[in-house]
């Protein structure tokens, strides 16, 4: 996959984010992503993102399973194997219920989760670029897409005098690929022993 | 702006000044150190139990369930009461994360995760006794609904037993999920700060490669709060479903239109004097008295007693109608065979009503329940109490039956039996043992993300700013 060039900003505090994130949209720059230890609520909407439409997904899912369960049950006790239990009718509606019901949530459920990880690309084995390892831990860090117009060093300026701890420039990989973690420098570590 | 107001009445979920750095250092440290030697002798215990239950499950599959203490009247008795009993428990990690995530209560987040996993490994112990139970237990895949070339023969859709594999199967792979998609994140956390080579390889696997983003995070809130939503009926549906096992025959004591609500109260009672039970462990082993605080195992106790006395008034109300219904049969069952303390049963009917209907009365004071000692106690008796109350179910109810001839003479259960319920004590703790060591046992993202609304170090900073008087607050904020 082609190689990017990207401006990091990491920042302390999601309140000082915030601010940051509109100036950074004025000025004309295109945030590539921010990464966050937490769900930072309404940073999406700050950052111009649209709503997910995943729980649509989930509806769908659910009635495929609820249909599922209808058509299967009522197809193997009325006309595949009529099984007289009792002398009570074949077509048992209200019987049905309670595995109409764990199939709809099953489904639903199931299905979601795997959509989840496929939109996010998410997978054992996969393995992306971090711009920054504390991105998991207490840092608010920023990612900008350079374009061939971008000077980078104003805009690490740009970024630190909107209250960026830390700026970097970047050269990465967009996507994910098969990999192992064990791979990387661990940065962490080492940042840690500098402080020690 | 993310910080939100609330009120200095309420206590803080996170005690001590603490910002993200700190939480993450605090939830990690126990799987970044050492196990001390406290785990390691409670976890060879776990596995020595296992092993046992291993053995007696080996036994029974060489020699059939026969030499389990059943006979002709009484068909269920050990086994299935530890069935429901683990699956009753297997209710508050769910419960704690979904139907509290939709009522919006904050201190859900320090014990969620905890609960979550004691509901998986209890789930998971009570599969073991169905499966077992069915001798040939090779064969238990006919319970599975799939062409076959008998016919093909299929499996009943009317009947409640199958709508309990739905049920179980159902709510185990939901719960496994959900617990699952909240611990990325915090999987993340751990690889990203990982010092050794196999560390960092292991959970880099386990985080699926997650990163943070702001897309990521917004799906998986979309996520989180659909799963809750369906939990939520679900959790209820499962114990509705395992009450259909007794409601829907025609024995007498089992077949009553109270039982879904009934069990259901008495599922989320056990399940939350278990969680009690693990988290006055773990607060205490781990140094989690910040996360893990007197606010939570209060909140935990309230329901405790409240849903208790729900209980109670279900046996009574069983007792009641056991007399207006003028039904000779249910009077037999609840007035003698039940109630009656001299009956061959009775001592186990009384200890049910003493676990749990008198003795979780000591939590309507505050003082008791914000009593760590009087909480252990407490969530011990509870689920004593509870195992009894199905044990009196199953077996006070069928020992007895319609036709006097086969009433059956006293059944107690052999050493097999209490093998195997002793092994899912063993599995049970085996897998909480590695829980504790291996994961992050409270949601480390959650916390920060109530950190700044319920910390105390950030209620206390803003209960600087109201004693401020306006004119100089207004003055030294505004920009």
């Amino acid at each position: 996959m082609a190689k990017k060039k990207f401006v990091v900003g990491c920042f302390d505090d999601e309140a000082v984010l915030f601010p940051a994130v509109k100036k950074v949209r004025t000025a004309g720059y295109k945030i590539h992503d921010v990464y966050t230890p937490f769900a930072v609520h309404g940073l999406d909407h700050a950052m111009g993102l649209r709503e997910t439409s995943l729980h649509t997904a989930g509806f769908i899912y659910g009635i495929t399973g609820t249909t599922t369960a209808l058509s299967c049950i009522s197809w193997i006790f009325t006309k595949d194997w009529p099984l007289n239990i009792g002398g009570k009718p074949h077509f048992a509606l209200p019987a049905w219920v309670p595995i109409t019901f764990e199939l709809t949530v099953l489904f639903a459920a199931v299905g979601m989760v795997l959509t989840f990880c496929y939109l996010c690309q998410l997978a054992p084995f996969v393995k992306k670029h971090h711009f920054h390892a504390r991105a998991t831990d207490d840092l608010f860090v920023m990612v900008i897409e350079c374009t061939d117009k971008t000077n980078a060093e104003d805009l690490k300026g740009f970024l630190a005098s909107n209250g960026a701890v830390e700026t970097d420039i970047q050269v990465a990989e967009e996507g994910w690929w098969l990999g192992h973690y064990d791979k990387d420098e661990m940065r962490f570590e080492a940042k840690q022993t500098v402080a020690a | 702006m993310h910080l939100k107001y609330e009120s200095q009445l309420r206590e803080p979920l996170v005690y001590g000044d603490k910002n993200y750095h700190q939480v993450t250092e605090d939830i990690v440290r126990p799987i970044e150190a050492k196990p001390t030697r406290l785990w390691y002798i409670g976890f060879y215990i776990a596995v020595c139990l296992l092993l046992f239950g291993v053995y007696a499950i080996y036994r029974d599959v060489t020699y059939g369930i026969g030499q389990w203490n059943l006979n002709k009247t009484v068909g269920w008795g050990w086994d299935i009461t530890n069935f429901v009993w683990w699956v009753g428990i297997g209710h508050a990690g769910t419960l704690i994360s979904a139907i509290l995530l939709l009522f919006r209560q904050g201190w859900r987040t320090g014990v969620n995760r905890a609960a979550e996993a004691m509901t998986i490994f209890a789930v998971m112990c009570a599969g073991q006794f169905p499966i077992w139970h069915m001798g040939r237990v090779w064969m238990a895949f006919f319970v599975l609904p799939y062409p076959n070339s008998r016919g093909p023969l299929w499996v009943n859709f009317n009947s409640p037993l199958l709508w309990d594999v739905f049920a179980i199967s159902t709510y185990f792979t939901v719960s496994l999920l959900f617990w699952y998609s909240g611990l990325l994140p915090d999987f993340a956390t751990v690889r990203d700060r990982a010092f050794t080579k196999l560390r960092k390889r292991l959970y880099g696997v386990a985080a699926f490669g997650w990163t943070g983003s702001t897309k990521h995070w917004q799906r998986h809130e979309s996520l989180s709060l659909v799963l809750a939503g369906l939990s939520t009926p679900l959790v209820l549906s499962v114990h509705t479903i395992v009450s259909f096992d007794f409601a829907t025959s025609v024995i007498p004591g089992w077949h009553t239109t109270i039982f879904p609500p009934y069990f259901v109260a008495g599922a989320i009672f056990s399940g939350f004097a278990m969680v009690q039970t693990l988290m006055v462990i773990i607060r205490k082993v781990f140094g989690m008295e910040d996360y893990i605080t007197m606010g939570h195992i209060e909140a935990m106790n309230k329901v405790i007693v409240l849903t208790g006395s729900i209980v109670g008034v279900a046996y009574l109300t069983e007792l009641f109608m056991g007399w207006y219904s003028q039904n000779k049969y249910e009077g037999y069952t609840f007035w003698y065979s039940r109630a009656y303390l001299f009956s061959p049963y009775g001592w186990s009917y009384w200890g049910m009503m003493a676990c749990n209907v008198l003795s979780p009365q000591i939590f309507w004071f505050r003082k008791m329940r914000r009593n760590l000692f009087v909480t252990f106690f407490m969530s011990i008796i509870v689920n004593i109490g509870m195992w009894f109350e199905r044990f009196v179910i199953i077996v006070t109810s069928l020992y007895r039956d319609y036709l006097p001839s086969s009433w059956s003479v006293y059944y107690s259960p052999t050493i097999w039996e209490i093998g195997f319920y002793a092994g899912t004590f063993g599995l049970f703790f085996t897998c909480f043992f590695l829980f504790a060591k291996y994961f992050p046992v409270i949601a480390i993202a959650e916390i920060k993300y109530v950190l700044k609304t319920t910390g105390e170090g950030y209620k206390g900073r803003m209960e600087t700013i109201e004693g401020e008087n306006l004119e100089s607050f207004v003055h030294e904020h505004a920009h």
